[in-house]
């Protein structure tokens, strides 16, 4: 950090500090939907959400080979290969954000051309899986389900459009090999492998198994009142898993890779969780912004509200998850399902700092095309998804 | 000898040049180290995930922080 940018934060505090009206009742009432909202993620989400969930992002980044990704990307690769793992490998590449633009520019310039490569761009940050599980968990299963489909498929039809749109020009590229990781040798193989993944997402599906609705009978109560046996059963089975198929530098590596990822993104969650309690407030709870704005802006399902939505999340810039305590608070405070969606979709694939690095590495125009698809694309998505929620 | 350390600013990437950094000074190892974070120039040596060292124009790692004795073995010791 520059000594200049210290002063300016520093500066920004102090004034803060000094000029905002913090006696006032709204900002008093601000002050302490912030932290209330803290609270309910501390205690709704943080142990049986999102730790598991690190472990799990954790597992991925030690335990998948990347070079058997990456080689799908390759300048000789099967096109349709190309755009199909371009579009879901996000889930197991894009875990941190700041791993999309150098694979993106890697694509572009020296491997599979522009169409894999926005079409990895764009999915990336949107399906990586912690974003996904807590979507799911925060805003409800389906607007996880929605965000998941909606930017794979997007994925390839932004891909598709720009490889159709700037078929001619593919000037400035670099022939060249990967550098590829190299392939650890595999003491396990691939069902071990899926078999220890798949029991850490169940351990997580039955630690966040919801209370059924007291009236409810059936499967659902069952489960409910016997999750944490299965949990229980669940972290034993893990266990030996761990200790039979796992050396002691492997599981070493995994939770140093977990202890990472938390580092990395509590803090910034912690921050976006209080910026959105003090401006939205939870739930049913007003804050600093008046729930007659939000409901003007982006209330309802109308073409304006989903255009507003897609726009906006284009340029703002979302650190890792932040995005779903700013959209509760939203979707809290009168925002539609449907814009909801929009920006969920156009939001973490773009914003302006990313816009600026996707122009220097493939220039204005392409640039500028790229972001109006996406904007397009998401506000029709998001117009789709309000209808069809009702 | 020259290293240099490719990493858009993740904190990674920073580990990794301290890293570096630190086996230089136990080793008494003389080398210029230069951190490139511009993602064009980190394109050309057909890098696509960061953290990537590369020594002497080849590159040795790619895409995860390297451990203290890969980074001196690199050095020659």
């Amino acid at each position: 950090m520059k000594e200049r940018t210290k002063l300016g934060i520093i500066i920004a505090v102090f004034l803060g500090a000094y000029y905002i009206p913090w006696n006032h009742p709204t900002v008093r009432q601000a002050g302490l939907e912030a932290f209330l909202m803290l609270q309910d993620y501390a205690r709704l989400h943080v142990l049986t959400c999102l730790i598991p969930a690190f472990f799990i992002a954790g597992a991925i980044s030690v335990f998948v080979s990347q070079a058997s990704v990456l080689k799908y990307f390759g300048a000789q690769a099967n096109r349709i290969l190309s755009y199909s793992v371009a579009s879901v490998s996000g889930t197991i590449l894009a875990v941190c954000s700041c791993t999309v633009l150098p694979l993106f520019a890697g694509i572009y310039t020296r491997g599979a051309g522009i169409g894999p490569a926005t079409a990895f761009l764009y999915s990336g940050p949107a399906i990586n899986v912690l974003a996904i599980i807590l979507t799911g968990r925060v805003l409800g299963w389906q607007l996880g389900v929605a965000r998941a489909v909606g930017a794979v498929s997007f994925a390839v039809i932004t891909g598709l459009l720009m490889a159709l749109i700037f078929r001619k020009d593919d000037a400035d590229r670099t022939n060249g090999s990967f550098v590829l990781p190299d392939e650890e040798d595999r003491s396990r193989r691939l069902w071990q492998d899926t078999v220890y993944m798949l029991t850490m997402v169940l351990i997580l599906i039955f630690a966040a198994w919801a209370k059924p609705a007291p009236d409810a009978t059936g499967l659902w109560p069952f489960i409910f009142s016997i999750k944490w046996y299965i949990v229980i059963a669940l972290f034993i089975l893990l266990g030996v898993i761990l200790k039979s198929w796992f050396s002691r530098e492997e599981l070493k590596n995994w939770v140093n890779a977990t202890w990472w990822f938390m580092k990395q993104i509590f803090p910034l969650l912690v921050g976006g969780v209080l910026v959105a309690g003090f401006l939205l407030g939870r739930p049913g709870y007003p804050a600093l912004i008046p729930e007659s704005y939000i409901q003007v802006l982006v209330g309802g399902n109308s073409l304006w509200a989903n255009l507003f939505a897609s726009v906006a999340g284009a340029f703002m810039y979302f650190a890792t998850l932040t995005e779903v305590p700013i959209l509760q608070g939203l979707l809290g405070t009168g925002m539609g399902q449907g814009p909801a969606l929009a920006l969920l979709l156009a939001g973490p694939a773009l914003s302006l700092p990313s816009m600026i690095v996707i122009g220097s590495v493939m220039g204005l125009k392409k640039t500028a095309v790229f972001c109006a698809i996406i904007i397009v694309l998401s506000t029709a998505a998001g117009m789709i998804f309000g209808w069809i929620m009702g | 000898m020259d290293i240099k350390i490719l990493g858009t600013g993740c904190a990674k990437c920073q580990q990794t040049e301290k890293l570096v950094r630190e086996v230089l000074d136990e080793t008494g190892v003389v080398a210029q180290v230069e951190k490139v974070a511009d993602i064009k120039s980190i394109t050309k040596y057909g890098v696509m995930l960061t953290p990537a060292v590369v020594v002497d124009g080849e590159v040795k790692i790619v895409g995860k922080i390297p451990k203290k004795e890969d980074i001196k073995s690199w050095l020659g010791k």
